[in-house]
């Protein structure tokens, strides 16, 4: 099977700022990966390249052998740093716009889930919890049968309790044929759930590798390679 | 069980010796069928990949086996387990003897303790 994911190459410059300098990248299926770096290292424009919302300024990528579009939309589940829901919509508007949108969206499984943490669907977006809200978008987009899951920040600002639930989530709903790239700067919070890890610096990857060889060689967590890596 | 995972170490070795250690102490009995891959990786909060990489590992080293389609068991050959159960307890005099030597006490002197400690016990 193809690679599920492709850069060649691929560069994006915001004016005089480089963001991404010509990165080379494949990523495989059936993986969880950590894209770890530092603010303002490239990460979210990568997630960003790979979703649409920007275009390269020279070089390639390409999501199942296609480049970012309505095809490739079809596939990618998308989890932004900032919602685009408004606070006046229930929880059952933005089932049905899942529904309008995506082919792939399983209502059942996120009614389901919503259940489980005694949401309602009457509950209007803007009367929740930090943390709750979080919680609904990710069960939206796991609740897709995507092939590429881009989770940008997805553990931020939420409690340990809620954390440990968004990261039971992710490892259930993936499948096989799917990949998860997740974005985040808690590294030890989510290191026991990747595959791999990326790490990414002024718009280069550093290293990738997976997290059993890092242990294996360096010895350390991925954290604690991150934290001497990184060094300020 | 409590799946308390340490930092050095790849993820999926400390989860062999985890379920080693429960073999070995008997809360999973010969012939008892585990769990599946995801729901012990759910458990453990791992990656389903690392859960599968440990029990492949358990399977290489004969403590568990495939049944086709029907999962993974725990052996029934007791001989292995009691050749584990001795490995794990050498590796356990192993660590104890080298945190001693550490400590700067000769085997002689290690022996006397060993010998005092264990008496007191009875």
């Amino acid at each position: 099977m193809e690679q599920l994911l492709t850069c060649q190459n691929l560069t994006k410059r915001y004016g005089y700022k480089t963001a991404l300098d010509s990165i080379n990248l494949n990523v495989e299926r059936g993986r969880i990966i950590g894209l770890l770096g530092p603010n303002g290292s490239g990460k979210t424009t990568l997630i960003k390249l790979i979703n649409g919302l920007l275009s390269p300024t020279s070089g390639y990528l390409a999501i199942n052998g296609s480049a970012p579009g309505p095809e490739t939309k079809k596939v990618v589940s998308y989890l932004p740093e900032r919602t685009y829901f408004s606070s006046w919509m229930k929880v059952s508007d933005m089932l049905d716009f899942f529904c309008d949108f995506y082919v792939d969206f399983d209502r059942n499984r996120a009614v389901e889930m919503l259940h489980r943490l005694n949401i309602d669907e009457t509950h209007r977006l803007g009367t929740m919890s930090k943390g709750t809200k979080e919680k609904v978008q990710l069960i939206m987009v796991m609740s897709r049968n995507a092939d590429l899951y881009c989770l940008d920040e997805p553990i931020g600002g939420v409690d340990p309790a809620a954390r440990d639930y968004i990261l039971q989530t992710i490892i259930t709903n993936y499948n096989e044929n799917a990949s998860v790239l997740i974005s985040t700067h808690l590294i030890s919070d989510i290191e026991n759930i990747l595959d791999d890890v990326i790490f990414i610096q002024d718009g280069h990857i550093r290293l990738h590798a997976s997290v059993d060889e890092i242990r294996e060689q360096e010895g350390k967590s991925v954290d604690a390679l991150f934290r001497e890596v990184f060094k300020c | 069980m409590a799946w308390i995972l340490d930092d050095s170490r790849p993820i999926y070795l400390q989860i062999v010796d985890l379920i080693k250690t429960e073999i070995i102490a008997g809360v999973y009995r010969p012939g008892d069928k585990l769990p599946s891959v995801r729901d012990l990786a759910m458990e453990a909060s791992v990656n389903p990949n690392t859960m599968q990489k440990a029990l492949t590992e358990l399977e290489r080293s004969g403590l568990v086996y495939t049944q086709r389609t029907n999962g993974r068991f725990i052996t029934e050959d007791i001989a292995k387990m009691t050749e584990i159960k001795e490995q794990l307890a050498r590796e356990q005099i192993q660590n104890f003897l080298k945190a001693m030597e550490q400590l700067g006490f000769t085997k002689e002197e290690i022996k006397k303790l060993l010998q005092t400690e264990l008496r007191e016990e009875l």
